[in-house]
């Protein structure tokens, strides 16, 4: 399986995301923010970090990029898509996904290690979790606080979105301890912690984080994912 | 013909009044220009020198006692670059190489806590990267006034979340580093900030540019307006008092300085990361240079004094973000995120189109000559024509030193007559109350803003004794680091505060399992015009020079910083020090914290009553007197390769050192650290074992059923190990003595600076 990962200029965890793709026994493919041209690949990353300084508004600029011209239709067509922190972000802004982020409550950037609870919501990026599994994961932002208007954040939780949840309460603001959600489709998620900071206890907090991209890589394998594209 | 002050202006016009002294620089020195011109100097050469001649730029009172540093750099085996370059750079092995150093932002980051923490981050970066070399993690060792006192709630947030800011978005690893108070960095915080990066063997740059016809090319931001003057005025004057009162002859206090510090763009300078990297990697380079302190002067200066040849430099060609700029103020523009770099001519196409993919500005704007000078035109005139080295090499000086008087009285108060808590459960209040000090308290606030795993290599960051990083992901080769500095100790005697400082990086870097093999320093201190202070730099520099020798590790580099004070009033003498570990296998590492039951707790090395310039002396009894702890660097070396060899051969659950707060605070840490308490017996007097601060020790935890391995290997290194108890249980334990559960040692612990911060 060859798995895309976009670097924006300002991109910071590309190279994480890409290993951790390799750890999970996909190939990574490099794909640049200005290129129309997602070199057929079965499934995207976007990665943490601050596109384009993240001036204006987080994500706001890369949403207009090239690559996301390319990207807004494929996902619509079901390819797997995946957007850690700056990458939920973008996708929020390219409204592949619903709500925003905001400035963390209490203002400051936070780093540190939470736990996450998986909710049951059925993604072929988390199809390797249970649900209600409890991973520890660790989030770094400054602008990490989900919000959306009450009717959307019902819709979210009614139709099962909710990725996953803060377990101890969120620690940056985010509405209903939202940590990460999903389209309609499911096809494309959108997470503020970092699970490719968790593949590996020597580097990270825990090897938690690494079922997201070995469920793509077996949902690839088992079903022909990305065929629709 | 412009109306500007060229050369020819300026040879008919001896008799003009120039504002040297406004400039910062001393009559003497604005008629050695006059000499070495025959001429007076334009006034753009006299921006010129006075930011090249300035302390910042030049050292020129610290260069006779730093020379003392270089022999032993030469010895060393680790070495490719050393002293004089940039940043030196260490052989790692397997055809690696880092390159680190740490360097001072402390009058900046005191007039504008958040912009001069951030461009303090900026500024050591751009230098490691101006090396050849990745930049791969960074590190802040900050000092601040008392932690409650008002200022320090201004100062201190704006500072991390500068370094925040900037080391974030950077998008480098934050790996560790210091935080202590003091009163005496009430009105001059030390805000040091620490850059390390990676290169293969070959990727060595050089900042020369040499080669006639070669084009000179500089790239990054626009030049504007901000820090002009930074490193004349800002880095090298003392600040006025509280209220504004200066000293005679200073042009201006706090508020008079503030367009003097620059703003930082750490988009920008990502981007001139990736830039110089891939421009690296095409071969394009012939030598390259960042501008940092005193701008475009500086770059072309070193750069053409560095080279073979002169350098012609057409100003009009220079980017500016305000077209009103002279050319003096273009040429000490601190403008953040530039590099200068030397490109041969058939390379200037493809090293312009590299710059272009990552949209980085980049403009020809001049070349190397063969006429030995620096020359520079604006607007049709010459208004630089220079010989470079004599603006580059800079005046030295040999200050006047004197041991300050009252350094017998101090040294005669010691800690001997202040009361010790006799009973268990003072001894039990005594460990909390210095637990809950700001010094010694958990420094999450902090380090919560920084990312430490960007990149995904960090194996261990704060609170660990040292940073771990990963080089290679294949043989597990990776290098630890650790800062420290000790003020205190140093107020009490600046040569061993010195050697102590260096035996504690030492042993920190140790206590990973790394082999410390480089050292790199900054030294803030006061003024240099005061003969005391000069005593104490003179002091620092050779107890750091016997040190190293002693160790057999060179130093490869550092920074200066003086006029470190409020007033008349200088800082502690404050040398922080920086060693780097070369680490074998990091997937063998040690942490700091008790992680396994059962696991026997050892004391390393030789615990005796040293209390001056102590942890508890300064919380319980706010006195700092008497002498500070003793060194043994045949004992440091002694403990770091027993812990190194244990470490390597998987008999160690955990290895932690002691420093301030002595054996109480390391325990309470590894505790905490660990999330498991400890059952342990003290020999001797409990309130020494507990408190004393002597060095050249470590509490290590061993792997359970290796104590008898662990136990001769201990005795073959020649290292005292007293085996006090086994971690365990959910409570910290010493003897009959008293017992305090690990929840109220971390209530203790987290509570403070929450409570003072928000």
């Amino acid at each position: 399986m060859r798995i895309g990962v976009v670097t924006f200029p300002g991109s910071l965890d590309d190279t994480d995301a890409a290993r951790a793709v390799r750890y999970a026994g996909a190939e990574p493919v490099s794909l640049w923010h200005s290129d129309r041209d997602l070199r057929g690949v079965d499934a995207v990353i976007l990665p943490g970090g601050f596109s384009y300084g993240d001036y204006l508004r987080c994500g706001a600029i890369a949403r207009f990029s090239p690559v996301i011209g390319e990207l807004i239709p494929a996902a619509r067509s079901g390819l797997p898509v995946l957007g850690i922190c700056n990458g939920f972000q973008i996708l929020c802004e390219a409204h592949l996904l619903p709500g925003a982020l905001t400035r963390n409550a209490g203002l400051r950037f936070i780093h540190a290690d939470v736990r996450l609870t998986v909710s049951g919501a059925r993604t072929p990026w988390t199809a390797g979790y249970t649900s209600e599994q409890v991973l520890t994961v660790p989030v770094k932002n400054g602008e990490g606080a989900f919000v959306a208007d009450e009717a959307t954040l019902d819709e979210l939780e009614r139709t099962g979105r909710v990725v996953v949840r803060y377990t101890d309460g969120a620690p940056n603001g985010s509405a209903r301890d939202i940590a990460g959600i999903c389209n309609a489709e499911g096809n494309v998620v959108g997470l503020m912690p970092h699970p490719e900071h968790a593949i590996d206890p020597l580097t990270g907090p825990s090897a938690d984080g690494l079922g997201f991209f070995t469920s793509i890589v077996a949902a690839f394998a088992g079903s022909g994912l990305g065929a629709r594209t | 013909m412009s109306g500007e002050d060229t050369i020819e202006v300026a040879a008919g016009t001896p008799e003009v009044a120039q504002p040297f002294k406004e400039l910062g620089l001393t009559e003497d020195e604005y008629q050695k220009i006059r000499d070495i011109l025959g001429r007076r100097p334009t006034a753009a050469e006299l921006a010129l020198y006075s930011v090249m001649w300035s302390e910042h730029c030049s050292y020129k009172s610290s260069k006779v006692h730093l020379r003392n540093l270089a022999p032993n750099a030469d010895q060393s085996q680790y070495l490719l670059a050393g002293i004089g370059a940039n940043a030196g750079v260490v052989d790692i092995g397997q055809g690696y190489a880092v390159t680190f150093k740490i360097e001072s932002h402390n009058h900046p980051s005191f007039v504008e806590p958040h912009q001069g923490a951030a461009t303090g981050i900026g500024g050591i970066v751009r230098d490691i990267l101006a090396m050849g070399a990745r930049p791969i993690a960074v590190m802040d060792a900050l000092r601040f006034g008392p932690a409650d006192a008002h200022d320090t709630a201004r100062v201190l947030p704006g500072v991390v979340s500068g370094i925040s800011f900037y080391g974030n978005c950077l998008g480098l690893p934050n790996i560790g580093g210091e935080l202590a108070f003091d009163p005496s960095y009430a009105g001059n915080p030390l805000v040091n900030a620490l850059c390390v990066g990676l290169m293969r063997h070959d990727d060595l740059k050089a900042a020369v540019a040499a080669g006639q016809g070669n084009k000179v090319i500089l790239f990054g931001s626009r030049t504007g307006p901000d820090g002009v003057g930074g490193a004349s005025v800002l880095a090298s004057a003392t600040f006025g008092g509280a209220e504004g009162e200066d000293r005679a002859g200073d042009d201006g206090g706090r508020a008079a300085k503030r367009p003097s510090v620059q703003v930082g763009d750490p988009f920008m300078e990502k981007l001139l990361v990736e830039c110089c990297l891939e421009l690296y990697a095409a071969d394009v380079i012939e030598g390259i240079q960042d501008l940092g302190a005193a701008g475009v002067a500086c770059a072309t200066t070193e750069l053409s004094a560095g080279g073979d040849g002169g350098m012609f430099v057409d100003m009009d060609a220079i980017p500016l973000r305000d077209p009103n700029l002279t050319p003096a103020e273009i040429l000490m523009s601190e403008s953040q995120e530039r590099m200068m770099a030397v490109v041969k001519p058939e390379r200037v196409d493809a090293f312009l189109a590299i710059c272009r993919k990552w949209d980085v500005e980049a403009v020809v704007i001049g070349e190397v000559t063969g006429d030995g000078l620096l020359t520079m035109t604006w607007r049709g005139g010459t208004v630089v024509k220079i010989p470079p080295r004599t603006a580059a090499d800079g005046p030295v000086y040999q200050r006047p030193y004197a041991r300050p008087d009252t350094l017998d009285a101090l040294q005669a108060d010691g800690p001997q007559g202040l009361h010790r808590p006799a009973d268990g459960a003072g001894l039990r209040d005594t460990l909390l109350s210095l637990l809950r000090s700001p010094g010694l308290a958990d420094k999450r606030w902090v380090t919560q803003q920084y990312d430490s795993l960007v990149r995904g290599n960090t194996v261990l960051a704060m609170p660990e004794d040292s940073g771990l990083i990963r080089i290679a992901e294949e043989t597990g080769l990776g290098i630890a680091l650790a800062t420290d500095g000790n003020g205190r100790y140093c107020a009490l005697d600046p040569y061993q505060g010195t050697q102590l400082a260096l035996a504690e990086a030492y042993r920190n870097v140790a206590m990973t399992g790394a082999v410390p093999v480089a050292v790199t320093n900054c030294l803030n201190f006061g003024s240099p015009e005061d003969p005391a202070v000069m005593w104490q730099l003179a002091e620092a520099v050779r107890g750091l020079a016997d040190g190293c020798k002693h160790l057999g590790i060179p130093v490869t580099g550092g920074n200066v910083s003086l006029y470190n004070q409020t007033g008349a009033t200088a800082i502690h003498p404050t040398p922080v020090i920086g060693v780097l570990g070369v680490h074998q296998d990091v997937r063998t590492r040690v942490g700091a914290g008790f992680t396994v039951d059962g696991a026997q707790v050892v004391l390393l090395g030789t615990t005796r009553d040293e209390f001056g310039g102590s942890a508890w002396a300064e919380v319980v009894h706010q006195h700092l007197g008497g002498r500070p702890p003793a060194v043994d660097l045949d004992a440091e070396r002694k403990l770091a390769s027993l812990v190194v060899a244990a470490a390597s051969q998987g008999l160690l659950a955990s290895a932690h050192d002691l420093s301030d707060g002595g054996l109480a605070i390391a325990l309470a840490e590894a505790c905490l650290r660990g999330g498991r308490g400890c059952v342990v017996t003290l020999p001797g007097d409990q309130f020494t074992a507990l408190f004393s601060e002597s060095a050249g020790r470590a509490v290590v935890s061993v792997t359970p059923g290796r104590e008898a391995e662990f136990g001769a290997l201990a005795e073959e290194h020649d290292v005292p190990a007293a085996i006090l108890g086994v971690a365990y249980g959910d409570t910290l334990t010493v003897g009959d003595t008293f017992q305090i559960p690990l929840t109220e040692l971390e209530a203790a612990w987290t509570g403070t600076l929450p409570a003072i911060f928000g």
